[in-house]
């Protein structure tokens, strides 16, 4: 039982950490202290009561930047997540259950592009669909399919021939049913850990793909740009660069946390 | 035994590896060495370049400085590479001309105060009374960096090239296209003579003298300058060296070495590592990142004309209205104060300010920033609610994207919502300037040779580097007037009207003449201002 406890504390503290930080995100969305994109004449002013994170060159409050800036890059860690992990699940389902040499051609192509370094990937993709918020989505996406396949066809392969799958097929269920119904909310366990550890790697991939400049463009904001612009100015305004790599840093921590905590619970339960 | 003979093989492939590897970089370091010159030098140039990232981490952060100091050389950053052909008559980039100034000459050249002196040529020429006939003579045992002299043959070769090569820029190219006959009186006196006159034509003659029996300018270019081509290493360096039988003055630096980065940041840091000398170019954002105990920093006009340019020939911007109403919506004082900490010159038109025979400040405050205009404008050519536009800005230029990014916060004021695409340098010149594939774009156009026909002849209609697609026939008959206009005060008032044809029509949005900063180590001086976008190394020197 105390061991239990001090499991969750991973979960607790991590879940609490990245509630705080997304519901902050998400107050950003409709309130911010100042209009994010304003410029005025306070440039690169330090961190005051009226600016928490100082000022830009434009005079552009940091604060508001940030809590603007983490919601795309939120959005585009959870849409690269959802297309990775939904076109990388089924892939996985279906070679898993089937097996046979669609599996071995499917598995050896899903080599073939985990063997590129994933930024690299992306941008051998980037370069065809052209820079912006949307293409980096669908790029980094993509290059997130493959190991979500692995993973979840390992899970599905395992369960292919235990009794109970095997008595669904036999009362007639459809191949449909069995993946989706009998057999997903198994994996549930390995898929999960995997969106977390997911879910860190797009944050981490947009803010590198942004901070090439082949991320977002202005007057979009995101992490990546915001560090990419912080970079020219980091002597003149430190703090700029502190400001958005301690953000980027706390929201991957609290997801990190969760991710631990789920696979150390699964780990006590099993 | 058996161990023995596995021990040989072992050492057999071995010995073949790095054999291998000898070869392989045998084969790399010949097969850059052919685009270098020969000498010796060229590869302690190459040896230093490999050093400098070296440095860059050295702690000792005066080590390098005091380095450069004592050999007598410099190491100057610049934002982008230059031209793939180094061959002077083809130059498009106005980076590469700022670099090979040092290298090449004509039969006059430019002063500081962007008067043309005799250069190749000994003296000024005499000119017959009618302005159709000019005599030039000689200057005696002028060299080429090869060693060979000067001779006539030469130098007719050079003009002849301008005038009749197809890669050379239509600015010079129909500038030049008034001379009928070159003839050589003697071995020293060349006589040109003009199908008509031409007011422009000793700013015509600054183009290159190169040797006519030399077919190698594209990689290792020969010129009769004060500093000799050395080597170059695309994307990473260029070396120019001291010519030591230079004519005149000769240069005080022994080696000057010419440092890319296309990395804004990069150059900084290569300025407070050591590592480089001096960065021309400069925002106040970066300067104020400078220590102030090692770096002076000199302010003068860059000399060329910054303007968001529009492409006169797409949606919305084929549409004079929607063009004014960019004019008033841009606060160009705005961009001034907040991107440039309020230094700068406003311009109204394609002329710079230190250009002062055709620069017209009437024409600089023609639009005044007016919101209510601008919108009143944009509905009227049918976007009440603005539109959604993009401004692409070169990324290696700090300077150009933060103008953009300032211009597009106050478009969205009137509802124009305008997105920054960052490009880099080679996608710019190829797509958005060659391929004039773009909507709108920051940059600064410069003048050379320094005419005001090179400056308002792109935009013709049907001008190859018309790249803002700007068409309009009134223009077009006006500036064939000018240059059959043989009377120079009339010329210029023509000249005048033409910019004020564009400014009218709001070809673009001109914004400004930038000002110059330049960073400069404490210790190196002599920096001269021109009213061109050049950097003479021949003057600065280290105390």
């Amino acid at each position: 039982m105390k061991k239990k406890v001090r499991i969750n504390g991973y979960l607790a503290a991590g879940l609490i950490l990245t509630a705080v930080i997304i519901l902050w995100i998400v107050v950003g969305q409709f309130y911010t202290p100042y209009d994010p994109t304003k410029m005025s004449m306070d440039k690169l002013q330090g961190p005051t009561l009226a600016h928490l994170f100082g000022t830009d060159r434009f005079g552009r409050d940091i604060f508001s930047r940030v809590m603007r800036g983490s919601w795309t890059t939120l959005v585009i860690a959870v849409s690269t997540v959802a297309i990775g992990c939904v076109v990388g699940t089924i892939i996985g389902a279906v070679t898993g259950y089937f097996g046979g040499a669609a599996d071995e051609a499917l598995m050896r192509i899903n080599d073939a592009l985990t063997a590129f370094p994933s930024i690299l990937l992306a941008l051998v993709i980037i370069s065809f669909l052209g820079p912006g918020k949307y293409n980096v989505t669908v790029a980094l996406g993509i290059v997130f399919i493959p190991s979500f396949a692995r993973v979840t066809r390992t899970a599905f392969a395992a369960q292919r021939d235990v009794n109970y799958i095997t008595s669904a097929r036999l009362m007639g269920a459809s191949w449909i049913r069995i993946l989706v119904v009998h057999m997903l909310p198994n994996t549930i366990n390995v898929l999960l850990p995997a969106v977390t550890i997911g879910f860190n790697n797009a944050v981490l991939a947009e803010a590198s793909m942004s901070f090439l400049g082949i991320g977002v463009n202005p007057p979009d904001v995101s992490m990546g740009y915001m560090l990419s612009e912080a970079q020219g100015m980091i002597k003149a305004a430190p703090w700029y660069a502190i400001s958005v790599g301690i953000m980027i840093a706390l929201l991957i921590f609290g997801v990190g946390l969760i991710g631990e905590g789920m696979q150390r619970l699964d780990k006590e339960v099993g | 035994m058996k161990k023995r003979v596995l021990a040989g093989i072992l050492a057999l492939s071995m010995t073949g590896a790095l054999l291998a590897g000898c070869g392989a970089s045998g084969s790399g370091s010949s097969g850059s060495a052919d685009a270098q010159a020969t000498e010796a030098e060229t590869e302690e140039a190459a040896a230093e370049e490999e050093a400098a990232p070296e440095a860059e981490e050295a702690p000792a952060e005066g080590g390098a400085t005091a380095e450069h100091a004592a050999t007598n050389e410099i190491v100057i950053g610049i934002a982008q590479d230059l031209d793939r052909s180094l061959d002077p008559h083809y130059t498009v980039a106005a980076g590469t001309k700022e670099v090979m100034f040092n290298v090449f000459e004509g039969l006059v050249k430019y002063d500081s105060n962007g008067d043309t002196i005799p250069a190749v040529a000994a003296e000024a020429p005499e000119i017959s009374e009618d302005g159709l006939t000019y005599t030039f003579t000689l200057r005696d045992g002028v060299k080429f960096h090869n060693g060979e002299t000067v001779d006539l043959d030469d130098v007719i070769y050079s003009i002849t090239r301008c005038r009749d090569d197809e890669n050379v820029n239509s600015q010079t190219r129909t500038g030049l296209a008034c001379i009928a006959d070159l003839q050589k009186d003697g071995d020293n006196k060349l006589v040109m003579t003009l199908s008509e006159p031409n007011t422009e034509l000793m700013s015509l003659l600054t183009l290159a003298i190169i040797p006519s029996d030399y077919d190698q300018q594209d990689t290792a270019p020969v010129g009769t300058g004060p500093y000799k081509f050395v080597s170059r290493t695309a994307q990473d360096s260029v070396v120019l060296e001291k010519f030591a039988d230079y004519w005149g003055t000769p240069g005080n630096l022994d080696k000057i070495t010419y440092k890319i980065n296309e990395n804004a940041e990069g150059l900084m840091n290569g300025l407070s590592s050591g590592a480089i000398d001096l960065v021309s170019h400069l925002t106040t954002v970066q300067t104020a990142q400078l220590d102030e105990e090692e770096f002076n920093v000199e302010t003068g006009t860059m000399n060329l004309v910054q303007a968001l340019y529009l492409n006169n020939a797409v949606e919305p911007f084929n549409d004079i209205r929607v063009r004014q109403a960019m004019c008033y919506a841009v606060d160009r004082q705005y961009v001034l104060d907040m991107a440039f900490d309020g230094q700068g010159f406003l311009i109204g038109s394609n002329v710079f300010p230190a250009f002062t025979k055709y620069f017209d400040d009437s024409l600089t405050n023609y639009y005044e920033f007016n919101q209510t205009e601008a919108k009143r404008l944009l509905s009227e050519a049918g976007y009440p609610d603005g539109f959604d536009m993009t401004i692409t800005v070169p990324q290696n230029y700090d300077p150009h994207v933060a103008t953009g990014e300032v211009i597009a916060d106050k478009l969205k004021e009137v509802g124009i919502n305008a997105t920054i695409k960052k490009v880099t340098w080679d996608q710019w010149l190829e797509e958005t300037y060659n391929g004039r594939d773009f909507q709108s774009t920051v940059i600064g156009l410069t003048a050379d040779p320094l005419t005001a026909r090179s400056l308002l002849e792109r935009f013709k209609s049907d001008a190859d580097n018309n790249f803002i697609n700007y068409s309009n026939a009134e223009y077009d008959e006006l500036f064939q007037k000018a240059i059959t206009c043989y009377d120079d005060a009339e010329q210029t008032e023509i000249y005048k009207a033409l910019e004020k044809n564009l400014t009218e029509n709001a070809a673009s949005v001109y914004i400004q003449d930038m000002a110059d900063m330049i960073a400069v180590r404490k210790g190196l001086t002599g920096l001269t201002f021109y009213p061109l976008y050049v950097l003479d190394v021949s003057t600065l020197k280290w105390e």
